[in-house]
């Protein structure tokens, strides 16, 4: 399991060099941000300082050698922008997404599993049918939709939830976040769901599906057979079962919610790094750009890693094994 | 003592396509320590007929009719709370395939404990205790071992003694063994039916032995129930239905066992197949392949007994006369 741990490790390395490397050349083709930086009066002669000031005067192996050598000490470069440190930049703005997406992610457990237990468990009710019919809705109703209508009716016509930005904050085990006050999670709680709706409606589905092939499996008679509680027979015998496809969904979509949340991010005007990365692409911010993506691919590579190990705690017979990336 | 009584026992699956009687008058009683052979084709009911006594039909079956006395207590209609407080303790069910009935993501120590503090108020190093004495009773070697397993980790054979010490945890007066050795090899066959006798004749509880190998239950049952297509069709002592069947349709049945006394002679077998459950046809259900039918089959023959406890049901049993 160790070995397999830093096998993982290494090439989660090897993928994020690949990743810099495609990156890097890709958002160079895309147009030339000196044109966006500079005032369009400036004279030739500064137009040349500035790219000499942006160190894109030099050749395009050059300029990656040199931001290799910055990525060895932990510097992506600065931002066109703003002049700050790139992974600065994306680090301030990491909690208020990490904190969004942590809360979504929640929120399609605790909805999605009862729900789509219960519309396993008694697939005739009425109850059900409602259940699997709404779920239907939540993933294909467009999020910007739905987010824009929820802002209606909640902020504006019921005016029970604020629509836009994070909120206080208070600081918890040294953890600042919106988390820990009232006014931060009224705040939370709309671009959360929104964010969650997809999810939320994929789990119902991958349970009730689990549920409806795991109630005919013999074990489970048998274990009805031995005299458990239906609590039992459900919450043990039965979970542990169909958890594996609900745990590899939410891992690949708990990656989505981190890098992708843009859409959310911009109705509800969450301070995240969805809109960080959206503005840095407009506006041609090379530095910022590679930086967001190869920390995101560092995610990707370790969600999918605990995931993996997730597996063989839950079935026994995963051995973890190296296969290949 | 009578342990268990089953009488005109019905269930039912009402299904889209029609209702399918898949059990439709079923009687037999068994005693303390007896063996009972319940025999039958696939779709005969037997299997059904085991799930009826515990309780465990599901949707859309059910039970409709008849009484199921354990004990003395009317299990049909009885609360959803008395069963399972039966099930696994009173009465435990062993089942058909080892591989399929224990869980494949909990530990065996897991799935026995549970059975044990589900029904009694033991500490949980007792019933460990128990789980591991459990394993060795059942011939399981180094059982503190196989406790820390999973199922996958184990073989067949290994996995129904398993399946055995779970059902002989709470020392259950009456046990349900559907078919629990057709999934396993010959040899192994020998040794779970070894098991299953030795421990019941141990703590004198009854056992149910459904299975479709006559072979088996003629070494294992003291009696032996034949089912046809839901219904008991002859019942005795096992030596003496085995050696004066009387229903053609175990005539049938025995005569398409090669056995060491008709060696040389060509094996017979019954003619056409086992009838479609949807639509049985009406009389006898085995009337259209049977040798001996006529007219009279058109009518469901009654339970008749000539001889005291070897009830057959059947117009022109063996041993009468033949209608022209």
């Amino acid at each position: 399991m160790t070995v397999f741990i830093i096998r993982r490790l290494l090439q989660a390395i090897v993928v994020v060099f690949l990743m810099s490397l495609i990156v890097f050349f890709g958002v160079n083709v895309i147009g030339d941000p000196v044109d966006m930086l500079i005032n369009p009066e400036a004279d030739q002669a500064e137009i040349e300082r500035t790219i000499r000031a942006l160190g894109l005067d030099k050749p395009i192996h050059e300029q990656y050698l040199f931001f290799l050598k910055g990525v060895a000490s932990g510097d992506f470069g600065k931002s066109f922008i703003f002049g700050e440190p790139a992974l600065k930049l994306i680090l301030h703005h990491m909690p208020a997404t990490i904190e969004l997406a942590l809360v979504s992610l929640v929120m399609a457990i605790v909805l999605g599993i009862p729900l789509g237990l219960y519309a396993g468990l008694f697939p005739d009710q009425r109850i059900s049918r409602a259940i699997m019919a709404g779920s239907i809705l939540g993933f294909s109703l467009p999020t910007f939709w739905v987010g824009l209508m929820m802002i209606m009716l909640f902020a504006v016509y019921l005016g029970w939830l604020p629509s836009t930005g994070r909120g206080d904050m208070a600081e918890f085990l040294g953890i600042r976040s919106s988390l820990w006050t009232r006014d931060g999670l009224s705040h939370l709680f709309m671009p959360a769901l929104n964010l969650a709706l997809t999810n939320i409606s994929l789990v119902i589905r991958l349970t009730r599906a689990g549920v409806r092939e795991a109630m005919h499996q013999d074990y489970i008679k048998f274990a009805r057979a031995k005299g458990l509680t239906t609590r039992r027979v459900v919450g043990v015998h039965l979970m542990k079962n169909i958890l594996i496809p609900i745990v590899t969904v939410l891992g690949l979509e708990f990656g989505n919610l981190l890098a992708f949340s843009v859409v959310t991010e911009t109705i509800f005007a969450w301070p995240g790094m969805g809109k960080l990365l959206i503005d840095s692409l407009l506006q041609l911010d090379r530095p910022v750009v590679v930086a967001y993506l190869m920390i995101i691919v560092l995610f990707f590579v370790i969600i999918n890693l605990v995931v993996d190990i997730l597996y063989s705690v839950l079935d026994p017979r995963v051995r973890l094994r190296d296969q290949g990336t | 003592m009578t342990v268990l009584s089953v009488e005109g026992l019905q269930t039912h699956f009402f299904t889209r396509a029609g209702v399918v009687k898949a059990v439709d008058g079923v009687d037999f009683a068994i005693e303390r320590g007896k063996v009972m052979g319940l025999v039958g084709e696939s779709g005969s009911g037997k299997s059904v007929t085991g799930f009826s006594i515990i309780g465990l039909v599901d949707p859309p079956g059910r039970v409709v009719g008849g009484s199921i006395r354990f004990q003395g207590e009317e299990l049909i209609g009885a609360s959803d709370r008395r069963m399972r407080e039966l099930r696994g303790s009173k009465v435990a069910m062993i089942f058909q395939d080892p591989m399929m009935t224990l869980n494949p993501v909990l530990r065996i120590d897991t799935q026995m404990i549970e059975a044990i503090l589900a029904h009694r108020d033991v500490p949980k190093r007792e019933a460990w205790a128990q789980a591991r004495d459990g394993l060795a009773q059942v011939g399981i070697p180094s059982p503190e071992e196989r406790l820390r397993a999973y199922p996958h980790q184990l073989s067949g054979g290994m996995r129904q003694r398993v399946a055995i010490a779970i059902a002989f945890l709470n020392n259950p007066d009456l046990i349900v063994a559907d078919e629990p050795t057709t999934a396993l090899d010959v040899t192994i066959q020998a040794q779970i039916i070894h098991v299953a006798q030795m421990l019941c004749r141990a703590r004198g509880a009854a056992l149910i032995w459904i299975t479709h190998d006559l072979a088996v239950v003629a070494g294992l049952a003291d009696r032996i129930s034949v089912m046809y297509a839901g219904r008991v069709v002859e019942a005795g002592p096992t030596d003496d239905v085995i050696d004066h069947p009387r229903h053609p349709y175990t005539v049938g049945l025995l005569g398409s066992v090669p056995s060491a006394n008709r060696r040389g002679e060509k094996l017979t077998q019954i003619p056409g197949m086992t009838p479609n459950m949807l639509d049985l046809p009406p009389g006898c259900a085995f009337r259209e392949r049977c040798p001996r039918a006529s007219d009279a089959c058109l009518t469901v023959p009654q339970i008749t007994a000539a001889e005291a406890g070897h009830p057959i049901r059947c117009h022109h049993p063996h041993g009468a006369a033949v209608p022209a």
